[in-house]
């Protein structure tokens, strides 16, 4: 049996035992005799058993939605940057469905600077990292802004199913893209855009907390004035219309 | 021979007070301060990130460098010339050397994590002092580590073995013995041991034990800072 040797939700460090005796923890750990000890800095869930990074550069997984910038382009496709220690590498055949000529100037299709909402479907051990543009919300970004936030933190700014960038969506009126690789794209108006900005710092900063969602909804509708709740009801109406038609 | 009393009443296996934060510079991947007595040291982390010039590359890891360096007025002497030295590169070489037993840079192909270690202030154990904090910033960083390293320095001051020396003791009259040594506290591993001096074989592996003893506070402090960063306050 496995016994945890620290409680839920404490903070871990490099070296530290989690528990004693036969068991598994998913996450970064290492097993060291009869202890399990941490080998990275990160946040130990004894629920389900695992522990949770909170810190460090965003490492390319297969099935990530990333947004990449091109940095260069050669024949048979274009470089990007992922925000990462490595480049991805979207080939011609997978950025379009579009015939494309041979010879043909790539730069009318992605331009350098330009950056693109793609998806990681293929990564080697020498984390060689190989991106489609093709598939529903892909597409190449014009307009708006670009942030940065904490890659780990990700997946609260987006909630589940989309619920908490869905909420900030529907205040701000903005178009939002969050990368798994921390780049986040928003683009509306000028003001509106700042408030969205502004919200993501904030579940960025106070992601931890508990009761995030309310919190984030309250400081979304005072700063923009769209009751949220309504949007809830709407939403479910148009689902049971959508479901007897 | 004989040395009976420390200052500030500090007892033999004892170190100068001891300051700790971690994530103090905002633009790195991971960063550390560590004060140990007069000297203190920031270390900050980049990556891992692209590497070149491309022939530095290793496709099988990660690789890690490190740059120690003192800044100009850090010290109590003279103006220290400010772009490195002999010194600083040789004490760049063996941080990196206390340091990479811990990571795991296989992950990262190909790639670098660059370790920049600045002394503003600097009064003996220096070195020790920037491997602390590099190893915080390491951990600050999310970089995969067995343990993290823990430095003191120990050694030989007249007739007694002491934790810690100052730069009074490195300059000790009838001769002092200075002896930096890393240590991992959760495997019991040493990482860096450096010697200046002359000390008989008991005398050393008492020594040995004596830093040791002292890392693990270190260590106890440094674990502190990095939760420290990371506190869930609950709402």
């Amino acid at each position: 049996m496995m016994k945890f040797t620290v409680e839920n939700k404490a903070i871990v460090v490099p070296g530290e035992v989690l528990a004693e005796g036969s068991g598994s923890i998913a996450g970064d750990v290492y097993k060291d005799g009869d202890f399990l000890r941490a080998a990275r800095l990160g946040l130990l869930n004894t629920d389900n058993k695992a522990l949770i990074a909170l810190s460090g550069r965003y490492n390319p997984q297969k099935g990530d939605t990333i947004i990449g910038k091109v940095v260069d382009v050669n024949l048979y496709g274009w470089r990007l940057e992922i925000n990462c220690a490595y480049t991805a590498m979207l080939s011609m055949k997978e950025a379009t469905s579009e015939f494309i000529a041979k010879g043909a100037d790539l730069t009318q299709y992605f331009d350098l600077g330009d950056y693109i909402v793609v998806k990681i479907y293929n990564v080697t051990t020498q984390k060689l990292v190989d991106v489609t543009s093709k598939g529903p919300g892909l597409k190449k970004i014009k307009g708006g802004r670009i942030i940065e936030v904490n890659t780990h933190k990700v997946p609260r700014i987006i909630g589940k199913q989309g619920s908490m960038v869905g909420m900030i969506k529907f205040a701000t009126n903005c178009k939002i893209s969050v990368g798994q690789n921390g780049l986040v794209w928003i683009s509306g108006e000028p003001e509106k855009e700042l408030i969205a900005v502004e919200t993501i710092r904030r579940i960025e900063r106070e992601s931890h907390l508990s009761g995030l969602t309310d919190t984030i909804k309250q400081f979304l509708e005072e700063k923009t004035g769209v009751k949220i709740e309504e949007r809830a009801e709407e939403k479910a109406e148009e689902f049971k219309e959508f479901r007897a038609n | 021979m004989t040395y009976e009393q420390r200052k500030n009443n500090r007892g033999f296996d004892e170190t100068r007070p001891i300051e700790a934060k971690v994530g103090v510079i905002k633009r790195a991947d991971g960063s550390a301060y560590f004060r140990i007595g007069n000297t203190a040291a920031y270390a900050a982390v980049y990556g891992p990130r692209n590497l070149h010039p491309k022939f530095l590359q290793d496709p099988a890891r990660g690789i890690l460098r490190c740059n120690y360096n003192m800044m100009p007025f850090s010290d109590s002497g003279e103006r220290v010339r400010p772009g490195g030295n002999r010194r600083s590169k040789e004490i760049s070489l063996v941080t990196e050397k206390s340091l990479l037993p811990v990571l795991e840079l296989g992950e990262y192909p190909n790639s670098v994590v660059d370790v920049f270690i600045e002394l503003p202030q600097t009064e003996a154990g220096s070195r020790c002092a920037g491997i602390c904090a590099a190893s915080m910033a390491l951990a600050d960083a999310g970089l995969i580590m067995k343990d993290l390293v823990t430095a003191v320095s120990v050694g030989k001051v007249g007739d007694k073995i002491v934790v810690d020396l100052d730069g009074e003791e490195e300059h000790f009259e009838e001769g002092s013995t200075d002896i930096p040594i890393a240590y991992l506290p959760n495997l019991d591993k040493i990482t860096l041991l450096q010697m200046d001096g002359q000390i008989t074989k008991d005398e050393l592996l008492k020594a040995i034990e004596m830093g040791k003893a002292a890392c693990k506070k270190i260590y106890e402090i440094q674990k502190a800072a990095l939760k420290e960063k990371y506190v869930i306050e609950d709402a």
